[in-house]
């Protein structure tokens, strides 16, 4: 169970996806904007990576990977060079769900989303958690937990910076700098500060 | 020839005044990820244009026939298929570059410069304007990988696609390398100095103020 526990904290803090790994940045910078939009998108994150890292060790370990196929008679079959278009399906086929049931049942936060929730599909820190989940060989219970932790660290710096912008709102800036040029300073700083959580982490 | 210049337009238009990094805020994941080195930029930037191209393409051909509501999976699908062929070739006649890229070339599938081209662009128009409009697209990106890229090796290094450039101070030259330059962070310095830059030599791409003063109506006293 601790084992769990430090597991989601890794994942979370000293791996943070945007600001450690630097993954999944598009949506990151585009929807910090107000922190209540940043709120909607980390609870689609939260729910789009813990459902898709288990779903996709599933998939890896059933279908893809070396021997799966061993009680068919097949014990040489090696499919894992399939694995990116596996997973980007499954991912794709999550998000579009989520999609379809946004737009039936709430319809004000899916208008909020507007063109990034397909574009959820195409989070890089999405499909990055899939890969790691195969490179590290976690089992099904790490996979989930390993998946809702990596939720957990985007929606906490994705609410910091929204948090971060929305005070500089009110800031006098050069005009060039308004905006995406400021944003980018402020999570070159940001992720110097998440660096020492790597240290921490360390035993 | 209007046909003719508005494809010079659609092609040109993404370099510096619709720039899909610095305005659009597309693909800036691999911006910052591959950018340590020139040489690997240019890689990068190479394949991106490659799979947005003829995705956009292919996209554009069976764009009738893509249902709504599956679109992103159709979409999807053609991306990862050419980027899986864009990687065997690459560590077939690249080997180096394709080590040194590792997963960044994986990555290009969910490059959202790609699906955002295909899915607000490609879907919409013919084949033609789609493919000038990626080409474009994918030029523009090149254009900011190179420029960071160039900056980040220069400054961290004193190297130019591995030819030593400016003298460093530990052979007797005078440059000592800025090691911050090679660390993730510089990234993103170098990208918000970047879009600094280029906001005020163009000042209408600055993003309005979300408050000010009240305009002042009557005298202010």
């Amino acid at each position: 169970m601790s084992e769990l526990w430090s597991l989601f904290l890794r994942a979370g803090f000293a791996e943070n996806m945007p600001l450690s790994l630097f993954l999944g940045l598009c949506t990151f910078l585009a929807l910090s904007k107000r922190p209540a939009t940043a709120m909607g998108l980390g609870v689609a994150m939260i729910g789009v990576m813990g459902v898709t890292v288990p779903l996709n060790q599933l998939v890896y370990d059933g279908l893809l990977a070396p021997g799966a196929w061993a009680w068919a008679g097949m014990p040489d079959l090696d499919l894992s060079y399939l694995a990116l278009i596996a997973f980007i399906g499954v991912i794709a086929a999550t998000v579009q769900l989520l999609e379809m049931v946004l737009d039936r049942y709430f319809p004000a936060i899916h208008a909020a989303f507007g063109v990034f929730l397909p574009l959820l599909t195409v989070q890089c820190a999405i499909l990055a958690g899939s890969l790691f989940m195969v490179e590290r060989r976690y089992s099904l219970p790490e996979a989930a937990v390993f998946g809702l932790g990596s939720g957990t660290g985007f929606v906490l710096a994705v609410v910091l910076l929204s948090a971060l912008r929305t005070r500089l709102a009110y800031a006098d800036l050069p005009a060039g700098l308004r905006g995406l040029g400021i944003t980018f300073l402020l999570t070159g700083l940001m992720s110097l500060g998440f660096a020492s959580f790597t240290l921490m982490a360390a035993p | 020839m209007p046909a003719r210049a508005s494809l010079w337009t659609t092609l040109t238009a993404p370099l510096l005044r619709e720039n899909p990094v610095t305005l659009q805020i597309l693909g800036i994941c691999s911006a910052l990820a591959v950018t340590t080195t020139l040489e690997t930029a240019l890689t990068m930037a190479a394949s991106l244009s490659v799979v947005v191209t003829l995705a956009a393409g292919i996209i554009s051909l069976i764009r009738r026939h893509i249902p709504d509501t599956i679109r992103l999976i159709v979409q999807i699908v053609i991306i990862a298929s050419l980027v899986i062929v864009i990687d065997q070739v690459l560590q077939a006649w690249f080997y180096d570059i394709s080590r040194a890229l590792s997963v960044f070339v994986g990555l290009i599938t969910t490059n959202c410069l790609v699906l955002g081209r295909t899915e607000a662009f490609a879907r919409h128009n013919p084949p033609l304007p789609a493919m000038v409009d990626a080409l474009g697209n994918a030029l523009g990106y090149s254009l900011v990988l190179i420029v960071i890229g160039t900056l980040r090796e220069l400054l961290g290094k004193g190297e130019l696609l591995g030819h030593a450039v400016l003298p460093l101070a530990d052979q007797g030259g005078w440059f000592t390398p800025l090691s911050l330059m090679l660390l993730a962070p510089s990234g993103f310095f170098l990208l918000g100095g970047l879009v600094w830059a280029i906001r005020s030599w163009r000042p209408e791409q600055a993003e309005a103020p979300e408050f000010g003063p009240m305009p002042q109506r009557g005298p202010a006293e």
